[in-house]
């Protein structure tokens, strides 16, 4: 198979990009993938400048999260990876932090708004109160699509600040 | 209640009637939801999704809305029923899969269904017949309120109800549309529908849901995010495309009414005559006529067949509605010559 991009050399590197719902898969040789790989961390790059957004999501370790496991059904991080499924309700609680960007990504949202169960805890909505971090984190996320800059960097630094208070 | 009753049934959703039911088929709503505790079914041991079973069939006992539905434990039932059901719309053909703890519980109108023990504890639905999310919201909703009073739901105030897949995590409802753009296909407009659908996030799929193909011009469009919005809101927002596809298969209706009526007009009664007057056919053949004969139906050019009977012929020639009309097991040759057989009585009695 010869790459895609070049059409000369032999296709080594297998890739998959999905870009509006619409997945394409790449078959590219090793100079020419480089060079996607460069043009792909330059366009990255510059949205994390804009936003300062590079400071708050820091990127999950895998190998810490693999070992982790619900203390309810046993499900560790590795078997989700591997089944695609959840093992129980209180699997959301223990792996909270790795499943939150991973509703965003599917869902373009990660805070649940609607209908709550009539029977146990819940008060129903709890957007209500003092915006937390994550609504604060969606807003600034809103305002740089928006490209609106000023807006964006006055919730990044209250952002920070809030987490500097936290860390402290 | 016994499956074999159903099969002296109509749908409720086979009616043909509610809002632009020309066009729309049916509407339905299912909400994923799970017991907290117990782990996701797939994850659970037998002892576990017995208690599931248990609990959620007690709760279901216990509602009013409920009062005329049955329970069917899919162990009790052969192959053929569980097609059957599926062949209805009753549960999905994953849950006719491995049936070991898992039941289905249907009331008597067919409007209600809810699966114990498939991807999540309970997926409850309910459909309705022509263009009405709304009001089959406003029902699975108070059905749904009444379950949790009695069952402790897994739910957390920021992600929602925890579903076994995270892509339905949040309020695990799907608001799914059933239509019949015979006009969009025809005039070859459909793929840039379908198009700018899956931009939108919403998925197409065809008559059984995940995983199969559209056949006969039928197309079920439903939500693909279940996080972030409020009900209602995806409601809204399925509506709101769904009325814009309405128009345009209207539209392209009307423009090969004016442009091409005549081929139109013989497409049309060429269907109903292979329908009227074959000894042998598929389903698959029979599926594709109908959507003609539908179509003939809701332009005025049939006129003696209503839009109920071509209804229940798309869902009585189905494999399993054959084999269970006859009786017993059919082959695959048997049922085409049955197939056709049944269509030539129920529409030459209509017809004139």
């Amino acid at each position: 198979m010869l790459c895609d991009i070049c059409k000369k050399n032999p296709a080594t590197v297998h890739l998959t990009e999905i870009i509006d719902n619409q997945m394409n898969e790449l078959h590219l040789c090793e100079e020419c993938a480089r060079n996607k790989s460069a043009a792909m961390e330059q366009q990255f790059g510059l949205s994390d400048l804009l936003a300062g957004m590079a400071d708050f999501e820091k990127p999950v370790k895998d190998e810490e999260a693999v070992s982790v496991k619900c203390p309810n059904c046993n499900l560790t991080y590795a078997d989700f990876k591997k089944v695609g499924r959840l093992g129980c309700g209180e699997c959301y609680n223990v792996f909270r932090k790795y499943l939150a960007p991973l509703l965003k990504r599917i869902h373009g949202a990660s805070r649940h708004v609607g209908k709550a169960p009539l029977k146990g805890k819940a008060p129903a909505r709890p957007g209500r109160k003092k915006p937390g971090l994550e609504e604060l984190k969606d807003a600034m996320q809103r305002a740089v699509r928006e490209e609106n800059f000023e807006e964006a960097a006055r919730l990044r630094d209250k952002i920070r600040a809030i987490e500097e208070k936290k860390e402290s | 209640m016994k499956i074999e009753d159903l099969l002296n049934h109509m749908s409720q959703w086979l009616k043909g009637t509610g809002p632009h039911s020309d066009i729309v088929i049916s509407s339905r709503i299912r909400l994923a939801r799970n017991l907290s505790k117990y782990p996701f079914p797939h994850w659970a041991s037998k002892a576990q999704l017995e208690e599931v079973l248990a609990k959620s069939s007690e709760a279901m006992s216990r509602i009013g809305m409920l009062k005329n539905a049955t329970l069917f434990r899919l162990a009790d039932l052969d192959s053929i029923d569980k097609q059957f059901l599926v062949e209805r719309h009753l549960m999905s053909i994953e849950h006719s899969q491995k049936t070991e703890y898992k039941a289905v519980l249907v009331d008597n109108e067919e409007i209600i269904a809810i699966m114990v023990n498939e991807e999540d504890h309970l997926r409850i639905q309910l459909m309705q017949s022509g263009f009405n999310l709304l009001e089959a919201w406003s029902m699975i909703n108070s059905l749904d309120d009444s379950l949790s009073g009695l069952l402790d739901y897994a739910y957390l105030d920021d992600f929602g109800y925890l579903t076994a897949c995270p892509t339905n995590t949040g309020t695990g409802m799907r608001g799914s549309i059933m239509l019949h753009l015979p006009a969009l296909v025809m005039s070859r407009q459909i793929e840039r529908v379908l198009a700018a659908i899956s931009k939108l996030s919403f998925t197409t799929r065809g008559l059984y849901g995940e995983g199969t193909q559209a056949s006969g011009n039928f197309f079920q469009i439903s939500n693909q995010v279940s996080l972030g919005h409020a009900e209602e809101e995806i409601i809204e927002n399925i509506n709101g495309l769904i009325r814009q596809i309405i128009e345009q298969e209207a539209q392209a209706r009307q423009i090969l009414l004016s442009k091409s009526k005549a081929v139109l007009e013989d497409r049309i009664n060429r269907s109903l005559g292979i329908l009227k007057s074959a000894r042998i056919i598929t389903s698959q053949e029979t599926i594709e006529l109908l959507s003609m004969v539908r179509l003939g139906s809701d332009l005025g050019m049939v006129r003696d067949i209503d839009r109920r009977t071509i209804n229940e012929l798309f869902i009585i020639t189905q494999p399993a509605h054959l084999q269970k009309l006859e009786g017993n097991k059919l082959s695959s040759e048997e049922r085409d010559l049955k197939r056709a057989q049944l269509i030539r009585n129920k529409l030459n009695l209509s017809g004139a």
